[in-house]
């Protein structure tokens, strides 16, 4: 149906291509997180992998920095209805925590899970052949704490909600596990490009 | 947790307009989703143009569930905003405007999550914070509630009037109100240490406001001894 009277400014050409569905492009970046920035210290920072309960391999700060770095540049879309273009991170690739860790993925689902009480679930099949990255810097600086430094999750062919804020580990599961916003009607995949935003979408 | 709601764009009709401020209009809209909202929550507007082209933006709901069969939506006209000038300059009653709702349970709130209940808002973003305050007056008055609403000016506030009506009436609510541009302070930790004293120990926090007021706010609030946990914040606008 036509909304009566809306001529909406359109993007140039080459904006719309990239942009997803229902998606706007922005010059800034929003801050979305569900409640206060968590307080972290780098002397206490732990990153984790689990099996479930299960630890498999745990890397302080200074470890975490020593691991293979990864760049990524690109466009990433938030669920809010914002796509921000040519961003650039840096970080450790999912692929590298794998092969320091000296495992392979142990089931083909994981939560992200954050410092402040956040999770969120991502198939393994998206996080690995470089699609993800433990992210520690933001445009050449470490990220700020308002964007989820020290580190997030960064998987920038999903919505963003599904990148974790503050992240302190992954938690391997068996089955695909709801995280936050899953459990409270947000898409289990969330692929932008789908418009997979809800529930049902 | 809320059962799966029908997420499907639905047509809803603009009932009625209004101004609210110089910048921020009320609009009407009855709609299917006036049925089963929390207060807190949004919806999704989808403009169309003839062509095919879209646009989608996320709208808070500023009224309580009221069985009138409509929501109200106050939307901020910002300069060169595709849907909000839309809304401001073509959209007229009788309208149809596709909706999809509601989204976001994580900043809502309902008589069961109990109180006190300690609401801070920065300009317009006090409007999901007047979906909660207006169902509190009828839903369960008995919970002690506490605003804390920082605009630029009194004529910037949005529902001034109404909130200042409900503070004087309405036993167990109380309201801060500070005009920043009119010789008010910022929020500032006196503020917030105050607004607890007053209001005790909150069991329900929600901020709303924009991107800095969210960050100063939740910042104090943590500082003040309030459980991160039990914070929940929203950036507004934009």
């Amino acid at each position: 149906m036509a909304t009566r009277g809306f001529v909406g400014r359109r993007s140039p050409e080459e904006t719309q291509k990239r942009l997803p569905p229902g998606q706007h492009r922005v010059e800034d970046f929003p801050i979305l997180q569900i409640g206060p920035n968590p307080v972290i210290d780098l002397a206490t920072w732990r990153f984790t992998l689990r099996d479930g309960a299960k630890p498999l391999k745990s890397w302080d700060w200074d470890a975490f920095q020593a691991l293979p770095r990864t760049t990524w540049q690109g466009d990433i879309h938030c669920v809010t209805k914002w796509s921000k273009f040519d961003t650039g991170w840096e970080g450790v690739s999912f692929d590298d925590l794998l092969a320091d860790a000296g495992i392979a993925a142990p089931t083909d689902f994981l939560l992200a899970e954050g410092y402040d009480d956040y999770s969120t679930n991502v198939p393994v099949a998206d996080l690995v052949g470089g699609r993800a990255m433990i992210a520690t810097h933001y445009d050449g600086a470490p990220i700020e704490p308002d964007h989820g430094g020290p580190a997030r999750l960064l998987v920038p062919h999903l919505y963003l909600w599904k990148s974790a804020k503050w992240v302190k580990g992954l938690r391997f599961t068996k089955k695909d596990e709801a995280g936050f916003w899953e459990m409270r009607g947000y898409h289990m995949y969330g692929d932008p490009w789908r418009d997979q935003r809800y529930t049902g979408d | 947790m809320t059962e799966a709601p029908d997420l499907r764009w639905r047509e809803g009709v603009i009932t009625a307009i209004a101004p609210v401020t110089a910048r921020v209009k009320s609009f009407r809209l009855r709609t299917k989703i006036a049925d089963a909202y929390r207060p807190g929550q949004h919806v999704d507007v989808r403009l169309t143009a003839e062509d095919g082209y879209r646009a989608q933006r996320s709208y808070s709901i500023a009224s309580a569930p009221d069985g009138s069969g409509t929501i109200e939506l106050m939307i901020e006209g910002l300069e060169g905003g595709e849907v909000s000038s839309f809304f401001h300059e073509i959209a007229e009653v009788g309208d149809a405007i596709e909706l999809r709702g509601p989204i976001g349970g994580s900043f809502s709130w309902g008589p069961a999550d109990g109180g006190p209940l300690l609401l801070v808002g920065g300009g317009s973003g006090v409007v999901p914070l007047l979906a909660m305050l207006r169902h509190r007056a009828v839903a369960a008055p008995e919970i002690p509630a506490l605003l804390l609403y920082s605009a630029r000016t009194r004529s910037d506030a949005v529902a001034l009037a109404e909130i200042e009506a409900r503070a004087g009436a309405e036993p167990g609510l109380s309201l801060t109100f500070t005009a920043t541009r009119e010789g008010g302070r910022r929020i500032d930790a006196a503020m917030v240490a105050e607004a607890l004293d007053r209001l005790g120990q909150p069991a329900r926090v929600f901020v709303c406001g924009a991107t800095p007021f969210v960050r100063t706010a939740a910042t104090l609030l943590v500082e003040a001894g309030v459980a991160p946990g039990l914070i929940r914040t929203e950036r507004f606008g934009g």
